[in-house]
């Protein structure tokens, strides 16, 4: 099956005086029609940039797209004019982002948002788009929706907010959905519908969905494959319980060691020395290294992307020591 | 007059009683509205809680946002006025003491906030942002601060040149640790914490969590942890405090309410944590609605709206915090129709 969007070497350099940055060094990604894909990592990993990438949104200055291909439906994404990657962005892809207030625009009501984001990319009759919004407010558990179609951003909860944005980003049908820290700062119990409710979107209409997430209970929530990245790249790939179950970058264990979880009664846990490099200074060779509680003389030798076990299996690591990393006990204590 | 400073008397005397006592503490925010600014209302922020922290405990307080847990954080050192209801360091009432009368007491009380940044003077070098609270609270002499200020930063887990250095050119652990080292630094017995690690990235905030416990042991601290990651609130506390819209739902120690919550607000709280498991996906109890104001909270429990199990009596009667076990305290009406069937 081919991908709906494809990623090679996605590279992309911030300038800020002599200073140039690598944010995102190499990215390759694959996502199919109707997954979900989470593109996991801390601050300053390249999660975001790389996502904004993908729908060119990058600011240049400073930031420029520097090498890479993105195909989308058949079509290398670098290569379209501004006016034809409009017709993109809303249509076929949509992007819903932590703080809705950054989608919406204050001094128009939800009503007339949601119909210009119709009537941008189809043409419909306004009141045909009236009636399609007020069915997508309904869609995303907004209750008399005809009243919020009147109101304006400000009179809206964050929920709320969150919910319209997601309805924007949805009323096109696109077939890739990016979110980015969708539900980061919301509360746990908002955050619980807020992600019930994408799930529920993707079962009825087969988007894909690119979702970026430093949370890994979020991934475990949503997930079906997940890319963990680490200083611009990608250090490792999986599918979900896979990743979760057999981790094998020492960034990855790291991540999920460092975690305190309800399911587990450690008295200490386990974090990772020293901090993310910025991206004007990574070190050289494997980007954990510093960090790495495993590191030897071959990890001054920058190690590729590799598969891990079968190809078919889908399982990449980006670690000179993938094979002989000792087998995680029983997930960290998970069973318990 | 200025109160004398009680510390170690005090201490001495009430060995047993607990470090801090709030009670049936309230924090109204007026608001004004309309021409003339007149009183319009009000925000109950903090609406009646009660609770005490024990010598060398950590305390977690958990809720969501308008829950009211930072602002009682800031009601106990001093950064508020409670509205009603006492507040009690060792014994002594420190709710209404104006500025100079609780300086005493500040060098006991101190607190950690979330953005380290935001309150680290950015024109100051790290060594003199830890060695001004020493200026401030103790007799040290020049070179025993300098002295003082090195031995912090490597207790904190800083580079000694550090101290030469300003805030911004730290990352956001760093600064943490910076905040705690100022914090600290002139050994109170009681920290506030409000969210210490939820700006932090997962891998730091690791590092944060175990250098407070550390910190604890060595300096017998005593810790009120504020915040709304539960995970995070599981891991370090000992007891637990639930907080819902400004009030108090349910208390009880760790183990009790993690593995036997009662409130159906915890339960659901608790439910819609995700866990990092992909093969324990599994359909929640959903808490439908969100947080109601509170400028006008429900009438009875103030859950009632949201509450998948809701009765009559929860609309219009408010359930008062009751102790239900050793240690465990809940704010339900449902209680009582467990215990009426447990009896029939």
């Amino acid at each position: 099956m081919e991908p709906l969007l494809s990623v090679r070497n996605l590279t992309t350099m911030f300038t800020s005086g002599r200073r140039a940055a690598r944010a995102v060094d190499g990215v390759d990604l694959d996502i199919f029609s109707g997954e979900t894909l989470a593109l996991v990592g801390e601050s300053g990993s390249g999660k975001s940039v790389t996502s904004l990438s993908i729908l060119r949104l990058i600011p240049d200055p400073p930031g420029k797209i520097v090498a890479g291909e993105i195909r989308f439906e058949g079509r290398d994404l670098l290569s379209l004019s501004e006016r034809e990657m409009n017709r993109i962005r809303g249509r076929r892809i949509a992007m819903i982002f932590q703080e809705p207030m950054t989608a919406l625009n204050p001094v128009f009501t939800i009503g007339e948002q949601l119909v210009e984001a119709v009537r941008v990319h189809r043409s419909m009759r306004r009141s045909e788009a009236e009636r399609l919004a007020a069915t997508w407010l309904e869609r995303v558990g907004i209750g008399r929706p005809e009243a919020m179609l009147r109101a304006y951003p400000h009179q809206l909860s964050g929920g709320q907010r969150q919910r319209v944005m997601i309805a924007m980003a949805m009323i096109n049908e696109p077939a890739l959905l990016i979110a980015d820290e969708p539900t980061t700062a919301l509360d746990v119990t908002i955050q619980a519908q807020i992600l019930d409710l994408m799930r529920e979107l993707k079962r009825r209409t087969n988007t894909a969905l690119l979702l970026i997430t430093h949370d890994l209970g979020v991934v475990a929530e949503m997930a079906d494959r997940v890319a963990v990245m680490y200083a611009g790249q990608i250090v490792e790939e999986a599918p979900a319980e896979r990743l979760f179950d057999d981790p094998r970058h020492p960034y990855t264990r790291g991540l999920i060691r460092s975690m305190p979880r309800l399911d587990d009664d450690r008295p200490r846990l386990e974090p990772i020395p020293g901090t993310v490099p910025p991206a004007h200074a990574f070190p050289p060779g494997c980007r954990f290294a510093p960090r790495c509680p495993f590191r030897t003389e071959a990890c001054a030798a920058m190690p590729a992307l590799r598969p891990f076990g079968r190809p078919e299996d889908g399982h990449r690591v980006r670690c000179h020591l993938a094979e002989t990393l000792p087998v995680e006990p029983a997930a960290a204590a998970s069973n318990g | 007059m200025p109160h004398p400073l009680p510390a170690a008397v005090v201490a001495e005397k009430n060995a047993a009683s607990p470090l801090l006592e709030v009670e049936n503490v309230k924090k109204y925010f007026p608001i004004r509205g309309g021409l003339f600014r007149r009183p319009a209302g009000a925000i109950r922020a903090v609406d009646g809680v009660s609770f005490t922290l024990r010598a060398g405990e950590t305390f977690g307080l958990v809720g969501e946002s308008g829950s009211g847990k930072s602002t009682l954080g800031r009601l106990i050192v001093r950064l508020h006025d409670p509205t009603d209801g006492t507040i009690r360091f060792r014994g002594a009432d420190i709710g209404r003491l104006k500025p100079a009368q609780f300086r005493p007491y500040r060098k006991h009380i101190q607190m950690i906030f979330q953005d380290p940044y935001a309150s680290l003077n950015p024109r100051m070098t790290v060594g003199a942002l830890i060695e001004e609270p020493l200026m401030l609270h103790t007799d040290l002499g020049k070179k025993e601060r300098r002295d003082e200020v090195r031995r912090l930063l490597a207790i904190v887990g800083l580079p000694p040149d550090a101290a030469n250095r300003y805030p911004h050119e730290f990352s956001g652990g760093q600064r943490q640790r910076i905040g705690i080292a100022r914090a600290i630094s002139i050994r109170p017995s009681l920290v506030i914490a409000d969210e210490p690690v939820s700006a932090l990235d997962v891998s730091i905030q690791a590092q944060i969590i175990n250098l407070m416990m550390d910190l604890q042991e060595a300096f017998g601290l005593t810790y009120l942890f504020i915040a709304h990651d539960l995970s995070v609130v599981k891991h370090i506390s000992d007891r637990v405090g639930v907080l819902y819209l400004g009030h108090l739902v349910e208390l009880a120690d760790k183990k009790s309410l993690f593995t036997d919550p009662l409130h159906p607000y915890t339960q659901a709280l608790l439910a819609a944590v995700p866990v990092p498991d992909p093969k324990r996906r599994r359909e929640r109890i959903l808490l439908s609605g969100e947080i109601p104001s509170a400028v006008r909270p429900p009438s009875g429990c103030v859950f009632h709206p949201r509450c998948p199990k809701a009765m009559d009596v929860c609309r219009s009667v408010r359930p008062p915090l009751r102790e239900v076990g050793p240690g465990h305290a809940v704010a339900c009406h449902l209680l009582d129709v467990q215990r009426a069937s447990n009896t029939a």
